[in-house]
């Protein structure tokens, strides 16, 4: 029992906003450097270790950048469900911004994965769009960051716009297995996935490892600007509290 | 609490029908929109026959939504909505009698009115009555999801836009699943698997929607 009251205090100190505007100020420049030397590798490593696709030739390195982002996309819409529900339920006004502060890098890592993916569909498929399953899923769940987001811009309470969002976030958390399988049966051309077999992934090692590198990279990129916006939020949000005056004037 | 839910669908379907533009400009909205295709077209009967289940589907999704901001917004407006959350009976649980009352008013005529307008796109008879069904299992889905959207937006001034952003990429499964149905029995498949899809998703909306509707309101009434 006292590990559980540990956590739960942890989580209430975390949750305030003083707190966690000077732990995650320590902890940027260790996750940024973490983040670059991580992408330095993986992209060296993907970009010209990596042995050439013989199907797909060269054009296939493009994949160093795109599963990750497709992965990043999706990834960022839970978090802001799962923040959403924190909101909803504890009303914590850091899980708001968290929240709220997730939707523009998401709709952003989502836009990537598009782009970089008709980049990638022009030598493969030999045409930069096709209405596929998953780019169209992909395309939807851009409509539904930007849905997010003009919902928060339209109210004008911050509080209760952060509310209207999660409850939208959940709706939307409910809906995408829906759309993503009614488009999946709709129409497809996409590759199979090929790194989450688990058994016998049939992507090669020497390939999986900068994929994967490139991966947690994206990730350590997320959460490095998830820190950076919800530090920005939390200074103009608490602009005539005591904690931002005194490190203003300590500045 | 079930006399209060049909207390509140009759007061509301009275409303409806003192007021009829409610019931009739969604209505003549569907039918002008729908006859715009053969002219943008040309009367191509090949064409028209091939994508006139589309074009009555995007057709209903976008009349359905236009006409959701009658379901909140005089309520809104004239405080009965907040009188409403007052009562014993949960929002999420009377809602429900608003959504019904809803569909019977903008749902309903469409349906309806649809087999005249298969007609016009020269939609043959075996494939209207599929039509049919799929927009009775459809359109009450689209309404239960559309009073999210609405509920969260009704205290908006400019709530029109930013509707279609939220409502338009939920209602693609409806779309998608009914437009299947409609393919699989042009090429002389069964389209039961698409209808039984609809249903469970109707099902679905049915039983979380309410929950996240009375949740929104709560919001937009804040």
């Amino acid at each position: 029992m006292k590990i559980v009251t540990n956590i739960t205090r942890l989580y209430h100190q975390f949750a305030s906003p003083p707190y966690f505007y000077r732990i995650s100020g320590l902890w940027l420049p260790y996750i940024m450097g973490l983040c670059g030397l991580l992408f330095a590798y993986g992209l060296y490593s993907g970009l010209f270790l990596a042995p050439t696709d013989y199907e797909q030739g060269e054009a296939y390195r493009i994949i160093f950048v795109h599963v990750p982002a497709a992965w990043m996309s999706m990834f960022i819409y839970m978090v802001m469900a799962a923040t959403g529900v924190i909101a909803l339920v504890w009303r914590l006004k850091l899980a708001e911004i968290v929240m709220i502060s997730c939707a523009p890098i998401g709709a952003s890592f989502t836009f990537l994965a598009l782009a970089t993916g008709s980049i990638w569909g022009k030598p493969m498929w030999n045409t930069w769009w096709v209405w596929d399953a998953r780019l169209t899923s992909e395309l939807l769940l851009l409509f539904l960051y930007f849905g997010v987001m003009a919902l928060y811009n339209a109210i004008e309470d911050r509080r209760t716009a952060a509310r209207a969002v999660a409850i939208l976030a959940l709706v939307g958390v409910v809906n995408i297995p829906i759309i993503h399988y009614s488009v999946e049966w709709w129409n497809t051309l996409h590759q199979g996935p090929t790194v989450t077999k688990f058994d016998k992934p049939s992507i090669h090692l020497s390939m999986l490892i900068p994929l994967l590198v490139m991966a947690v990279a994206f990730k350590l990129f997320f959460i490095a600007n998830l820190f950076m916006r919800v530090r920005t939020e939390l200074l103009k949000r608490e602009q005539n509290s005591k904690w931002v005056r005194a490190l203003l004037e300590l500045k | 609490m079930f006399n209060i839910w049909t207390q509140l669908l009759k007061r509301d379907l009275l409303i409806a029908f003192r007021r009829r533009s409610e019931i009739i400009h969604p209505l003549i909205f569907f039918i002008m929109v729908v006859s715009l295709f053969p002219l943008a077209i040309g009367d191509d009967k090949v064409l028209l026959q091939k994508i006139a289940p589309a074009i009555i589907w995007v057709t209903a999704l976008l009349a359905t939504m236009l006409s959701l901001d009658n379901l909140f917004r005089s309520d809104f407006e004239d405080g009965s909505l907040e009188q409403m959350t007052l009562l014993q009976a949960p929002l999420s649980f009377l809602v429900t009698a608003k959504i019904t009352a809803h569909w019977i008013i903008t749902g309903l005529p469409l349906i309806l009115i649809t087999p005249v307008l298969a007609m016009l796109l020269y939609l043959p008879t075996d494939i209207v009555s599929t039509l049919v069904l799929t927009l009775l299992v459809g359109t009450p889905t689209l309404s239960l999801i559309g009073a999210v959207a609405i509920a969260l937006t009704v205290a908006l001034r400019q709530g029109g836009v930013i509707l279609s952003l939220l409502v338009l990429p939920l209602y693609i499964p409806v779309l998608i699943f009914a437009t299947l149905a409609l393919q699989n029995v042009e090429q002389g498949f069964s389209a039961e698997a698409q209808l039984a899809m609809m249903f469970a998703i109707l099902l679905l909306a049915i039983t979380l929607s309410p929950f996240a509707i009375a949740a929104a309101l709560k919001v937009s009434l804040n």
